[in-house]
């Protein structure tokens, strides 16, 4: 052992010079586009949250009181209340690196599940419920087992989940629509979601509420659970995740029928929303959900991002929407604008990323 | 040292991938406190054997012996469990994800009281304080920033982030699988350093490595393998890198060696 000890002595001494040298942490760069790069990197939903105020500026400036109420920002919670909360099921999706075409699908298919069950067989309204939503919760248990034991990719799996569940929904209703009125008078608790109340001049409803409500519950579970950790370490990098010691397919299978859950609550609130249960509502909900997702600064690469920026994502949308029609512009110049803000959005992801280099 | 009873121990493994025999009938012994590194060719099944112990395939044949017990794993968890610790080549950290939340993946600290019970909310400030504790016990106490995400941290350090994870969950072994390979001189030495520190706490270590001035500083023995199973095992200071490197290639037998020496 005697030629070791050696080596041993002379790297005790190399390790004395090494140790002040390597480890070191110290930002190497400072400036303020670095810290803003940083900061951005630790807090993703800042870019919406700054965009949607400057857009709220904008309009405000440019309208004036006739947007800048609250009557009309509190119009603009409403429109996007479908969006917002099928959104934070998207965010939950593309965070594990997945995408769910599907979310739109399994909205309408509970809604009307919710409407079938209580007009059709005459269950109370309160079973019901509970039955669309565990048919939303299990289309999600379906697309989660099929891409995490069948290893199927999320796009393809959600394709054709949106299909099955589309079909499904105009078999199963007979393309039947259940009218209003009939719902008001026998079932309203369908319509709990669309319960209006008034705080001076803003006008709320409980799928506000709710929406709201559900994003501040995910962000705490996804930054202060064990569960909302893995969440990211999946979306990060599946394999290192998985030996690391993260149970993979249990996460992902929890985050698909999470997303089929929320699907279905956006289901009920469809019903508050419209007022009746129509099987051909909501056929654009999947892209507009992406969109939000996208605009709100969660990377499609799954691992980052915070599911308060998809909210932000869609208030940018729903503000742009009003605003441009205030103003009396073309529908068209909202896509348009839309359009810019997703390559803007992701251009500001791809930048982030770049803070590790 | 060879008078003790080995911690970690492994007879007649054979992992068959159709046609392809990556490990043949192999032998394998860890003792208590030493550094055994493996060594072999590529492709000469040392990562086979390497999975095989810590849990990441199944074996078709053989016994694994973990302190004489007879040991099955099915999964890297199951190893985990039972105080084996790997750190993988491409080392197995979410890079979005801070140096603690990496350090107790899978392992998370709730909370005490209804905050953890009830709403299962972790204890940031526990994980933060034991992972700053683990870090500075190897010497690795310049990393200031517990919340910094790994990405930003460099080759060097990201190792040493996951060698003090292994370090301190491993209570009995740590496998170390290519941990300088893709380091600079300064950040090689800084993990060999890391390796003796872990040493010197009791914790055998086996290391694989393809670099032999590395492997022929800190090991105590050398195992080397060669198409799929143990030709021998050497001492570092019985024979020179030259020698460990013909027998690696089949180029001299140990035979030949034992003559030599």
């Amino acid at each position: 052992m005697a030629k070791p000890e050696v080596t041993r002595q002379e790297s005790n001494a190399a390790r004395i010079d090494a140790s002040e040298a390597v480890a070191e942490f110290q930002p190497h760069r400072t400036g303020l586009a670095y810290r803003l790069q940083h900061a951005l990197h630790m807090n993703p939903a800042l870019v919406p949250m700054i965009v949607l105020l400057l857009s709220i500026l904008l309009f405000g400036a440019l309208l004036g009181s006739k947007f800048f109420s609250p009557f009309a920002l509190t119009l603009i919670l409403q429109q996007v209340q479908i969006v917002g909360i099928v959104a934070a099921a998207q965010s939950l999706i593309i965070l594990t690196a997945g995408i769910d075409l599907s979310v739109g699908a399994i909205m309408v298919i509970s809604s009307v599940v919710m409407g079938q069950f209580t007009f059709r067989y005459g269950i109370p309204a309160p079973v019901s419920i509970l039955a669309g939503l565990m048919c939303g919760m299990f289309c999600g248990w379906v697309s989660g087992m099929l891409v995490s034991k069948v290893k199927l990719p999320p796009f393809i799996v959600t394709l054709g989940m949106w299909q099955i569940v589309l079909a499904a929904n105009f078999l199963y209703s007979a393309n039947e629509t259940i009218r209003a009125q009939d719902i008001e008078t026998h079932a309203p608790l369908l319509q709990l979601f669309g319960e209006k109340f008034n705080i001076g001049g803003a006008v709320f409803t409980v799928g506000v509420v709710f929406m709201v409500a559900l994003v501040l519950v995910l962000t705490y579970a996804l930054r202060h659970t064990a569960w909302g950790r893995h969440v990211y370490a999946v979306g990060d990098d599946k394999e290192a995740a998985a030996l690391s010691g993260v149970k993979t397919d249990r996460v992902i299978i929890s985050v698909y029928m999470l997303s089929g859950l929320i699907c279905a609550f956006a289901g009920w609130a469809l019903i508050g929303r419209i007022g009746s249960v129509s099987p051909t509502a909501g056929q654009l909900t999947n892209i507009e959900s992406i969109t939000a997702v996208v605009i709100g600064g969660i990377s499609l690469f799954g691992g980052r991002g915070s599911i308060l920026g998809s909210l932000f994502g869609a208030l940018i949308v729903g503000v742009f929407t009003l605003g441009l029609r205030l103003l009396g512009a073309d529908a068209q110049w909202t896509y348009l604008l839309i359009g810019v803000l997703i390559i803007g959005a992701v251009a500001v992801d791809q930048w982030i990323r770049k803070v590790s280099v | 040292m060879q008078a003790q009873a080995p911690i970690l121990q492994a007879k007649n493994l054979v992992k068959r991938y159709g046609r392809v025999t990556a490990i043949d009938h192999c032998d394998f012994e860890l003792y208590p406190g030493e550094i055994l590194a493996v060594i072999g060719d590529n492709g000469a099944g040392k990562s086979s054997l390497i999975k095989a112990l810590s849990g990441a395939i199944t074996p078709d044949e053989g016994e694994v012996y973990l302190d004489d017990q007879r040991v099955k794993f099915s999964s890297p968890l199951d190893a985990r469990e039972q105080g084996i610790e790997t750190v993988y080549q491409q080392l197995a950290m979410s890079p979005a994800l801070s140096i603690a939340d990496n350090m107790f993946m899978g392992r998370e600290i709730r909370k005490p009281g209804i905050m953890g019970k009830w709403f299962r909310q972790l204890d940031r400030p526990a994980m933060e304080r034991l992972a700053r504790e683990k870090l500075s016990e190897l010497g690795l106490m310049t990393i200031q920033n517990i919340r910094q995400a790994i990405e930003t941290l460099s080759g060097g350090q990201r190792q040493g982030v996951a060698v003090a994870r292994a370090a301190a969950f491993g209570s009995k072994v740590i496998i170390l699988d290519e941990p300088t390979a893709a380091l600079g001189v300064k950040e090689s030495r800084r993990v060999l350093d890391l390796i003796l520190e872990v040493r010197s706490r009791g914790i055998p270590i086996v290391l694989i490595s393809h670099n032999m001035p590395h492997v022929f500083e800190v090991a105590d023995r050398i195992h080397i393998h060669r198409l799929g199973k143990r030709l021998c095992v050497i001492r570092p200071e019985d024979c020179t890198m030259n020698d460990a490197v013909a027998l690696m290639t089949g180029a001299k037998d140990p035979s030949q060696l034992a003559e030599a020496s």
